[in-house]
């Protein structure tokens, strides 16, 4: 690989790009799916193919081919150069960098068991095991469960001398009750909904999960939710659960801090970003136990934005987004970070496979847990009245993102510390700052969850990326809940 | 390109590498290149060039897919072995069908989707297009950011029964968003034939609504008349199109469920799936490699029938909702086997209204309401009610005694789609409409009654 990769840089040179970079990925997943006692799909999937991504006369080029002859390789990195070049007639000035070392290295997440070593008879088993228990319950109309297992392999070179090689494994697995009757229709996931949990680890995580153990109270709590009382409409204290705090990580404000989109650079898609540069160090994001950290360490954990090194050969870094409340940090680039005055690069550029260019993507975003012991059943019972909400239903932020909406799977009304009655389609809605300032109490390190969000979709055209939110449960107060069912 | 003839030399290879009763494979890939620009500079200028084979084996109700997009004899065979290893520790499922013969090849397929004029754009050619758009941004002291794409791509499937289809068609696509100090404005167009795109005028369009929507003034939320531009329509009403599969019925979780046969949407709302419409695009044939055929989906309102996969048709003419959901049979609308969720219809055409409007009619006729050019981030809240939450975006405006005043603060909508498509006033003619949030359809601009918002951002 390491020739291939110098066919395409020296073709780049000859051409005139005054930096290139090449990505030659090896990619190869298997999904696994049962539906009502059935395979629903089972399929295998590999893919190779190279990226070469250049500046030429000041401008950014990029092109990607799955045939990796040289003839090929170095017809990619002709044309790569050529689009650089037409890229240059449109500029207001040429793309500088912020410097990084250039890296020589090997990484690859850890892993227990190879989940392409496992039997495939054993796993649909696992999943039709898991299928019969939510169906063994009276009321439980649809039953779905998914496994996947991902392996991704890619040796980066660039001009500068960089020349990293990683391989990564990613899990993921869960599944869902629906229960219809009448005019309604409810669900119940576990442990996530959208997909389960996903995780850079191998097989090891399914068996963590106690995925059968809970299929019955899922199913039965889905069918409960057919008679449970509506969420009121109102404004109330409430408690989220550590999944659904993942996601509100990932919305309001995993997006919000990447630089591309406070730079205008993903104003025509994904949008843009209330959090101008004049908001660093200056905006009180939280209350003062808000303190979140983009990660993509290996110590941090096993989340879908760990890594080795990016995709422009950066380093994985801790960098401090918001610490004590205050605003503190963005998902940076060696591009973006030149820009905005920054010395290096934060290491978030990533894409989705070698045939496509790297852009500024979530690592790990994750709160940082209370430090005073606190589970989330002493949580509860320290809340006078509220609602506890619990699994994405349904999320929307605007394209700056200030106002959202989250909807979840199943609520619980808490009065004077008890969980008393459920609560069926929860939702809450608000304007970032305000929420997030609004916290007043978060779950300690035992209740602290690294959740996987697998398909966060960004850029033209469109990547699905997976990232990483720790979470634990905590506490919000005065959040206006119910707005996704008024006037309906 | 991939040729059909390269293709079928790829399958007969295929073929001998396997020992499976049945072999099906779908052929996929193609050029495309994306040029995108922001902050009046092209900032990412992208090409690739790509083909796969998708292999299913079928051993007696056991069937898997594997996929490559190496061709190399090595590969080929692995990933045979590949997809029959998967199939064969299966169960066998009664219910999966042999695979389909070449008889379901007499349709007609739509005319050709390939147009050398769009296959030839080079990238100094969108670079050029870029500038001029640039251009019209600088003279109008604004910001623009947005892509302008073109793509030559193939579509193929092969099987062991003898059944050969193969599709190629190109694509070209320019989105455009203009930005100024506290508004913006947006258009977007697509079309296999880049004769039909016009990128200066949809920049000056986007520049004018940018222009126009400045020192946006804050609304209050409720029930308002709506007028959604075509955009604005099809990323509310791609929201339901999965549910009109039969499976989806059969699964319990479609919100047509007891309601096929019913009056669920305005007289005015007449629906079709038609793969052959002129301004519609993709393969004349589905994951199996059925021809589709066209399905009339709503009739005055009512929801009169399905679309089927193969299999999904056997189940339900065994159901207990056979009586109650019109026309059962194969329509070609099946997703590649094996998947999850059977079938649904992706060639929408909305029919055209008795007496259509042209959106500034609408406006004229409009006492109080508001113009919406997009919408964003839409999620669906409630499966039955087809109740829906999203954001306005890129130029939404105030709307008094016949004119457009002024623009507006964005607001979050929690609307059903239902109650939507039963209080539609106006249409105006349908055409073909991209957004975000759904696949392209043919759909017109609509005036709506009581569009439930219920907040305001604070832009």
């Amino acid at each position: 690989m390491q020739e291939i990769a110098e066919w395409a840089l020296s073709t780049a040179a000859l051409r005139g790009a005054s930096y290139a970079d090449t990505r030659i990925g090896d990619e190869r997943s298997r999904a696994l799916a049962t539906k009502n006692g059935k395979i629903a799909s089972a399929s295998d999937a590999e893919s190779q193919g190279i990226g070469v991504r250049v500046i030429a006369e000041g401008a950014w080029g990029f092109a990607a081919s799955g045939n990796l002859s040289r003839e090929a390789v170095e017809a990619t990195a002709a044309k790569a150069v050529a689009i650089a070049k037409a890229s240059a007639r449109v500029k207001q000035h040429d793309i500088q960098l912020a410097p990084e070392k250039p890296a020589t290295a090997d990484w690859t997440s850890p892993f227990k068991i190879d989940p392409f070593a496992t039997s495939v008879e054993q796993n649909l088993d696992l999943l039709l095991k898991i299928d019969s228990e939510l169906r063994s319950v009276a009321g439980v109309t649809l039953a779905e469960t998914n496994m996947n297992f991902r392996r991704d392999e890619q040796w980066f070179l660039s001009s500068e001398g960089a020349s990293i090689h990683q391989t990564k494994y990613t899990t993921g697995v869960g599944y869902t009750a629906y229960a219809f009757a009448g005019s309604e229709i409810q669900k119940r996931s576990y442990p996530n909904s959208y997909g389960g949990q996903w995780q850079n680890k191998g097989y090891e995580l399914v068996e963590e999960l106690k995925l059968v153990e809970n299929a019955r109270r899922v199913g039965e709590e889905a069918v409960a939710l057919l008679k449970a009382e509506r969420c009121p409409e109102g404004v109330f204290t409430i408690i989220l659960d550590g999944s659904q705090l993942g996601l509100q990580i990932h919305e309001s404000v995993g997006h919000p801090i990447e630089l591309d989109r406070v730079l205008g650079m993903e104003a025509n898609f994904a949008g843009t970003s209330f959090l101008t540069v004049d908001k660093l160090r200056n905006l009180r994001y939280g209350s003062e136990l808000v303190n979140i950290v983009a990660d993509a360490r290996q110590e941090h954990g096993p989340g879908l934005g760990t890594f080795g090194f990016d995709d422009e050969g950066v380093p994985a870094q801790c960098t401090p987004i918001i610490s004590n409340g205050l605003f503190t940090g963005y998902l940076s680039s060696r591009e973006t970070a030149y820009t905005i005055g920054a010395n290096r690069s934060g290491g978030t550029l990533r894409a989705e496979g070698w045939n496509r260019l790297p852009i500024i993507r979530m690592t790990n975003i994750s709160i940082l847990p209370g430090v005073h012991p606190l589970t989330r059943e002493q949580l509860i019972a320290g809340t006078d009245s509220g609602i506890y909400m619990e699994t994405n239903r349904s999320w929307s932020i605007d394209d700056k993102r200030y106002n959202f909406q989250f909807g979840c799977e199943a609520g619980w009304e808490i009065k004077n510390g008890n969980r008393t009655r459920m609560l069926k389609n929860p939702s809450y809605s608000g304007i970032t700052t305000e929420f997030w300032n609004s916290l007043d109490a978060i779950c300690s390190r035992d209740q602290w969850v690294l959740w996987g969000t697998p398909h966060c979709g960004k850029g033209q055209p469109q990547q699905v990326m997976g990232t990483g939110h720790g979470a634990a449960p905590a506490r919000f107060r005065n959040i206006k809940v119910g707005s996704a069912y008024k006037g309906n | 390109m991939l040729t059909k003839d390269q293709a079928g030399e790829i399958f007969d290879r295929i073929r001998k590498h396997s020992t499976a009763e049945e072999v099906e494979v779908l052929f996929y890939g193609g050029k495309s290149a994306l040029t995108r620009f922001a902050n009046n500079t092209i900032h990412q200028n992208v090409a690739e060039e790509n083909y796969g084979v998708s292999v299913r084996t079928a051993f007696g109700g056991r069937t898997a897919r594997a996929t490559t997009n190496k061709f190399d004899n090595e590969s080929l065979k692995r990933v045979v072995q590949a997809t029959e290893a998967l199939a064969k520790v299966q169960q066998p499922d009664r219910d999966l069908l042999s695979m389909p013969d070449a008889g379901t090849l007499t349709m007609q397929g739509p005319p050709s989707r390939h147009f050398d004029q769009t296959a030839a754009i080079t990238a100094e050619q969108r670079a050029d297009s870029v500038s001029k758009i640039v251009g019209i941004a600088t003279k109008h002291k604004l910001t623009t950011a947005g892509i302008f794409s073109t793509s030559e791509s193939v579509e193929g499937i092969f099987n062991s029964r003898g059944l050969s289809d193969w599709h190629t068609q190109t694509s070209s696509e320019v989105s455009i968003t203009m930005l100024a100090g506290n508004s913006s404005g947006w258009q977007k167009a697509n079309s296999p034939d880049i004769r039909n795109l016009d990128p200066q005028a949809l920049a000056e369009i986007a520049a004018k609504k940018a222009i126009e929507s400045a020192n946006p003034k804050e609304i209050s939320p409720g029930k308002h008349t709506v007028i959604l531009e075509p955009a604005a329509v099809l990323d509310m009403a791609g929201f339901m199109f999965f549910d009109f599969g039969g499976l989806a019925i059969l699964d319990q979780r479609s919100f047509l469920n007891n309601r096929v046969g019913t009056k669920l949407f305005g007289e005015n709302i007449n629906i079709s799936d038609d793969v052959a419409h002129p301004l519609q695009s993709g393969a004349p044939f589905d994951g199996e490699g059925v021809r589709r055929r066209r399905v009339p989906l709503v009739e005055n309102g009512v929801v009169k029938r399905l679309v089927y996969a193969r299999a999904t048709a056997e189940k339900m003419k065994n159901s207990e909702y056979k009586d109650k959901v019109g026309i059962i049979e194969p329509t070609g609308h099946g997703f590649p086997i094996p998947n999850e969720m059977g079938e649904a219809p992706m060639n929408i055409v909305f029919a055209p209204p008795k007496e259509p409007k042209s959106i500034d009619q609408m406006i004229a006729s409009t006492e109080r309401g508001v113009l919406v050019t997009r919408l964003w981030y839409i999620r669906e809240v409630d499966p039955y009610e087809k109740i829906l939450t999203g954001m306005t975006r890129d130029g939404t405006f105030y709307v008094e005694d016949g004119k457009v005043r002024h623009g507006i603060r964005n607001f979050r909508f929690n609307e059903s789609l239902i109650h939507m498509l039963s209080h539609v006033e106006e249409m105006g003619t349908p055409v073909r409409a991209s957004g975000e949030e759904s696949f392209d359809m043919v759909v017109p601009a609509m005036k709506v009654r009581e569009f439930n918002f219920t907040e305001v951002t604070k832009f």
